[in-house]
């Protein structure tokens, strides 16, 4: 029995221990938020925060998140529906074409802000490894760029 | 075909307002009369008019990214006149019906492919909501006692300023649905009142999106469903001679193996491949009890195929003479007298669509009917789909759509769900089939590859006076049904397409490559392919003969006129509409610039199924041959842009599609078997590959728009590929670019 928290509640799973976290939020837990894009950890439509650091769903084992607080992007807004500033900013910025992989793409850039709350464009080049397949980069990078202006007036 | 006098009023169950139409009347012909008892709560409905005065518009068409949910209802909006903020969507699923002779539509066409939605539905849609507005007024004319033309409609009212009363559209509503629809047709707001056309709209289910809760195909969960997944032939039509199952039955989890049996070699694809399926309790499951199946395949027929195999046989076709399929003129003579000949050949390589979403469909077949959750581009192809495994009547087999993560032509092929039938079927329950990314890359109807040789002559003044296109390659009509060999060229060669009718002695000309390699539509087809040649020929020629590459496009192009136009995008084409781009963007991007080095800049544009595009990109190319894109200037030429937002969406898709695509994306096969699996070896850009400037640019024409999912990516090739020359001197002739120039520049 693997225990751990998804989005503040405890949550447990009890088949194969080798089963990605993926699919333990997918199938078992019904967050279908977290997406499956390519298996190998390389697109990154499945991003999650595990301890507040991103990664990839689909190549963790859930038995490595024991007793680790996993968000997924279900996880984000407050009870109240109060949005993450980095989703309010991809609102704003009219970002998704598909949407499918728009949920690890935010993921990923709550964490490159975490790290680098002001990142230039070759910042974002770096740290934003995600495939958006519809094209939606451009506007990624301005979302990013409004998020982090707004995050910082915050603090 | 759907007229005004089909549409219908109805109420729904909570006492709001439907408007649609009554499909079987609509499509038969016949007269549908006043039609409005037949309305069930159920049928054709596009418009709901709530308690709350809040509007609820039905979605027909599948959303793959490309806008419609929020188009299509801007438009019924629009027309009807409420504010956009009262509007919520709702996605419609397919609708056909029963007729004597087959199925027709219920609520007009379905299905994602062309760039049609917009065009398809700007009268209809509009039609329906400014019928409904039209039916509002007349309730509240009668109980004002005043003309209808005494009254006006703002923001989801009625108004009558004489007696300075309004009713909200909710309180009219009930009524308003008892009414027979209007005889005579309702006239439409002039294009200076529009309050929803033509103003940036965000994506209607964008907080839905970025919180997670969109369902897409993947996420559908039924109680009870099992998951499955195949493992397909690798090999090109190769088949399962055995296969070894004890170690996946013993993975917990599985309850099913069986094999799957694919199309014989010539037969037309009702699904790719023959395989063997594992049916278990969870997605995990199913994937780990294929990882334990052993599998002896049979090779089948096409084991000798490679890319290396495909172009020898493609250069062997264009030695001998190929099917003529247009001839203009006398281009032996135009070739003869020139005074210079400039000749080039370009190939263009077999690519993966690769959408984020990996195939995958829910169906629960049972004794006498069937149900369908599917991703797909095409909803009436699911349905043919299910009845072509199950034998089980159309109309018996319901088809939902959810938002679909990417089509790029993809799902307009029905693969996925005549898998997921044969396995729901065989089992007796309902499943989810699984696709995995590896699955998706080696198992596509790839866009098909070819070898092009052009040649062109000039006169003493430089004026193009022959041109010619030959084209060996493995056109996408490939095992269709009902496609005559001598029509196969159709799908990569559209002859009307610049320059036709543009240089007078033409000859264009197609060659059928072998190929085992599953074909189909690729985001704007065909054009791809040919823009990327014939924009690319067109620097070349301007380069081999003293002239400017923009001069020459806009020479060639010329005055404002319409050209005919037989293929899909027509019935006419107007070069001059891409001057008036290529102008925009060049002036945008300062082509007359000198650009010292190995910076360079290089135009293109391309008419893409009705619409006009133009790209025009700078960039540097540094002394180990890496590229630098430093902007991309695109425009397009939409005529009205309904939701301007989306239109700039969509252009600055295709450009980074375009973009992807040409620096990196390449299809190959060795000993019948598609190399690539994954985005490790199938490398998709990324935000690295990015321009550091992206501009996107609408300029306005006419009163109509065109549709806007394909148009951006054609040009976008050629114009880099123009300013790769400009910056260094290497002309790509092959794509994708790739190592080229490291090579290059060595």
């Amino acid at each position: 029995m693997i225990e751990f928290h998804v989005n503040n509640q405890p949550v447990s799973f009890s088949g194969d221990e080798d089963t990605p976290l993926l699919w333990v939020l997918r199938d078992h837990l019904s967050l279908t938020g977290t997406k499956f894009g390519c298996g190998i950890g390389s697109c990154g439509a499945c991003t999650v925060h595990i301890d507040g650091q991103a990664s990839k769903a689909c190549t963790r084992k859930v038995s490595s998140v024991t007793g680790k607080r996993v968000t997924t992007i279900e996880g984000l807004a407050t009870p109240d529906g109060g949005l993450h500033p980095v989703q309010q900013a991809w609102i704003d910025a009219d970002v998704p074409q598909c949407g499918y992989c728009q949920g690890g793409q935010i993921m990923a850039a709550i964490d490159l802000l975490n790290e680098i709350p002001e990142p230039s464009d070759a910042d974002i080049a770096r740290k934003m490894r995600n495939i958006c397949r519809c094209g939606t980069y451009v506007r990624i990078r301005k979302a990013i760029h409004r998020a982090s202006a707004t995050m910082r007036k915050g603090t | 075909m759907l007229r005004r006098t089909f549409l219908v009023g109805g109420l729904t169950a909570s006492g709001g307002f439907l408007l649609g139409i009554p499909a079987v009347k609509a499509l038969t012909g016949e007269d549908a009369g006043n039609g409005a008892g037949e309305a069930g709560g159920k049928i054709g409905f596009f418009v709901e008019i709530n308690p709350d005065n809040t509007v609820t518009i039905g979605v027909a068409q599948p959303e793959i990214g490309q806008g419609v949910r929020t188009s299509m209802p801007m438009l019924v909006a629009e027309e009807l006149d409420v504010d956009w903020a009262s509007v919520s969507v709702r996605q419609m699923p397919l609708g056909i019906v029963k007729t004597a002779d087959g199925f027709t539509w219920k609520y007009g066409g379905q299905g994602a492919g062309g760039s049609t939605a917009v065009t398809g539905n700007w009268e209809f849609l509009r039609e329906v909501g400014a019928t409904a507005r039209q039916m509002l007024i007349s309730v509240a004319a009668a109980r004002w006692g005043v003309e209808p033309g005494a009254c006006r409609t703002e923001s989801g009212e009625v108004i009558c300023d004489a007696l300075g009363k309004r009713f909200r559209y909710s309180d009219l509503a009930t009524q308003a649905a008892k009414l027979p629809v209007p005889e005579q047709k309702p006239s439409f707001k002039e294009p200076s009142d529009y309050r929803i056309i033509g103003k940036p709209t965000g994506v209607v289910d964008i907080r839905d999106i970025v919180t997670g809760k969109t369902r897409f195909g993947i996420d559908t969960e039924v109680s009870g469903m099992r998951y499955a997944v195949i493992q397909r032939s690798p090999y090109l039509d190769g088949t399962v001679k055995s296969f070894n199952d004890s170690k996946t039955r013993k993975v917990p989890g599985v309850v099913d193996v069986f094999k799957i049996d694919g199309p014989g070699p010539d037969e037309p694809y009702l699904i790719l491949a023959s395989g063997v399926a594992v049916v278990a309790t969870s997605t995990w499951a199913a994937m780990q009890g294929r990882k334990a199946l052993e599998i002896e395949w049979d090779k089948g027929p096409h084991q000798q195929e490679s890319t290396e195999s495909f172009w020898r046989q493609a250069e062997k076709l264009l030695a001998d003479t190929g099917q003529v399929v247009r001839n203009d003129g006398d281009l032996d003579a135009a070739l003869k007298q020139a005074s210079k000949v400039v000749t080039a050949r370009y190939e263009v390589p077999f690519v993966n669509h690769a959408p984020m979403e990996p195939q995958n469909c829910f169906v629960h077949v049972e004794k006498d009917k069937a149900r369908v959750i599917a991703p797909t581009q095409s909803p009436s192809g699911a349905s043919r789909a299910v009845a072509a495994v199950t034998g089980l009547p159309r109309e018996h087999i319901e088809v939902e759509m959810t938002r679909v993560g990417g089509g790029f032509g993809r799902r307009l092929t029905n693969d996925y769900v005549a898998e997921a039938a044969m396995i729901s079927q065989r089992i007796g329950a309902a499943v989810k089939l699984q696709w995995s990314r590896e699955d998706d890359v080696k198992h596509d109807f790839y866009r098909p590859s070819g070898l092009h040789e052009m040649k062109a002559g000039l006169d003493a003044s430089g004026k193009v006076t022959g041109w010619t296109q030959r084209l060996a390659s493995a056109g996408k009509y490939y095992r269709r049904p009902n496609v005559a060999p001598e029509e196969q060229y159709a799908a990569e060669l559209y002859i009307d397409d610049f320059p036709a009718q543009i240089v007078e002695n033409l000859r264009i000309e197609w060659f059928e490559v072998q190929s085992g390699m599953p074909r189909g539509s690729w985001r704007a087809p065909a054009h791809t392919a040919n823009a990327f040649v014939v924009q690319s020929f067109i620097d070349e020629i301007a380069h081999a003969s003293g002239q400017d590459p923009l001069q020459l496009r806009l020479e060639l192009y010329g005055e404002n006129r319409d050209l005919e136009y037989g293929q899909h995008g027509g019935p006419v084409f107007n070069p001059w509409r891409l001057s008036r781009l290529l102008k925009h963007v060049a002036e945008r991007i300062d082509y007359k610039a000198r650009r010292p080095g190995r910076k360079g800049v290089g135009v293109a544009s391309h008419f893409t199924f009705g619409g006009y595009a133009a790209h025009a990109v700078e960039l540097e190319v540094d002394d180990e041959g890496s590229l630098n894109i430093n902007r991309i200037v695109a425009a397009v030429d939409c005529g009205i842009a309904v939701n301007p937002l989306g239109v700039e969406a969509q252009l600055e898709g295709g450009t980074i599609d375009g973009l992807s695509t040409a620096l990196n994306l390449e299809i190959t096969v060795e000993e019948g078997q598609v190399v690539q699996s994954n985005f490790h070896n199938y490398r998709v850009a990324r935000m690295a590959q990015m321009p550091a400037v992206l501009e996107t640019h609408i300029l306005p024409f006419g009163d109509k728009p065109t549709g806007m999912g394909e148009m951006g990516l054609p040009s976008l090739a050629p114009a880099l590929t123009n300013a790769i020359y400009n910056a260094c001197g290497v002309r790509i002739r092959k794509l994708p670019v790739r190592d080229q120039l490291k090579q290059a520049l060595a």
